[in-house]
């Protein structure tokens, strides 16, 4: 049963081979979607390239499917992973603090160090730019940040048990907005580009 | 110059990029991250600068108490590698691999690097209050169905969404 190198099934070093491998496969989707291409990125927020939306939704989906359906059948257990805890009010502001990051650099960080090693110049400045953000943060964090990031705590949250509902209903309405938003992406796209060429 | 537009249908290297998301839990019990691999530099850096500040320094402790292992040792650097190896990879076969800048036609590259320079520091800063990025928190959150993962959702696209008006000449 899964995970296996948290449930001791393999060890350390073929652990870090693996994610090595899967880190390739990552890096290779990433860059053979189009997401070192700064001005797809960005077409998500301006109708002219919907990439980004179809890729995310697409990726997350099929990997909430699929654990849902490995846990079912008890090849994995859920509760043994790296699970993201909820620390709401922090997750919200620094989600908004990287919109900006997004809107103005152009990447986020998995994109952008994809980008810079492939020759994107503005991607280079941009790994640069999250690296010195990153050390602002860390000589800061006592007086600036401690505390509003540990505010809002809400532990290991389940958003289909907050909500109450079940696991595969909630992914059920996961897919069905999904579909509807690549259906309505796929009609703005068409308007948006019929009307001028944004030659990405 | 036509073959470097082709890129990979957008649904199926999504569901891919899903499938590589359950590897990674089920050998690793880990999502794909990013950010991380960018904090660990910077914890490695700083703690082999001044390893008496990182020890006290409530940012780095955490992180750098254990003596023997070095915080760049870890699954997250070794997936890095592997994306930029990947990334790399794809490039080469499909001929994109050249030095450019990308950027939106009415902006000059001085701008662009300017404004990758601010965005970079925004999401370097968001990234760490918000515990990780799009790729990490979000769509890997979003895959184990962490609540967590949604409002990183929201904040970043919706967010995005409510903002792009202000910086449409970067872009268009």
């Amino acid at each position: 049963m899964g995970p296996l190198f948290p449930l001791g099934t393999i060890g350390e070093e073929l652990n870090l081979l693996i994610g090595f491998i899967i880190g390739i496969g990552f890096g290779f989707l990433l860059e053979a979607a189009g997401f070192t291409n700064t001005r797809k990125l960005a077409g998500v927020f301006y109708g002219y390239d919907f990439v980004v939306l179809k890729v995310f939704f697409a990726a997350a989906i099929t990997a909430a499917i699929g654990l849902f359906l490995m846990n079912h059948y008890g090849l994995i257990d859920i509760n043994a992973v790296f699970y993201p805890k909820t620390f709401w009010i922090p997750t919200l502001i620094g989600g908004f603090i990287m919109a900006f990051g997004f809107l103005i650099g152009g990447f986020c960080p998995g994109t952008s160090i994809c980008a810079a090693v492939t020759g994107k110049i503005d991607a280079m400045i941009f790994v640069l730019g999250a690296i010195i953000g990153i050390f602002g943060y860390a000589f800061t964090y006592e007086s600036l940040w401690e505390d509003l990031r540990n505010s809002g705590k809400m532990g290991r949250v389940n958003i289909a048990e907050w909500m109450g509902i079940s696991d595969g209903l909630f992914i059920l309405l996961l897919t069905i907005v999904a579909a509807v938003a690549f259906f309505a992406v796929t009609l703005i796209q068409k308007k948006v580009t019929e009307k001028h060429d944004y030659q990405l | 110059m036509e073959r470097s537009k082709t890129y990979m249908n957008s649904y199926l290297a999504g569901i891919l990029i899903g499938v590589f998301m359950i590897g990674a839990y089920y050998f690793s019990g880990e999502g794909l991250g990013a950010s991380g691999a960018l904090k660990a530099v910077v914890v490695t850096a700083v703690n082999d600068v001044n390893h008496e500040y990182a020890k006290e320094a409530h940012f780095f402790k955490a992180r750098v108490q254990n003596e023997e292992e070095s915080p760049i040792k870890s699954w997250l650097i070794f997936e890095i590698l592997g994306v930029i190896a990947g990334a790399i990879i794809s490039a080469a076969i499909a001929g994109r691999l050249k030095f450019e800048i990308g950027k939106g036609p009415n902006i000059s590259s001085r701008t662009r690097l300017i404004f990758a320079l601010i965005g970079g520091i925004f999401f370097g800063v968001g990234s760490q209050l918000g515990r990780g990025c799009t790729s990490g928190m979000v769509m890997s959150g979003m895959g184990v169905l962490s609540l967590s993962g949604f409002i990183g959702l929201i904040a970043i696209f919706g967010g995005g969404y409510i903002i792009a008006y202000f910086f449409r000449k970067l872009w268009l």
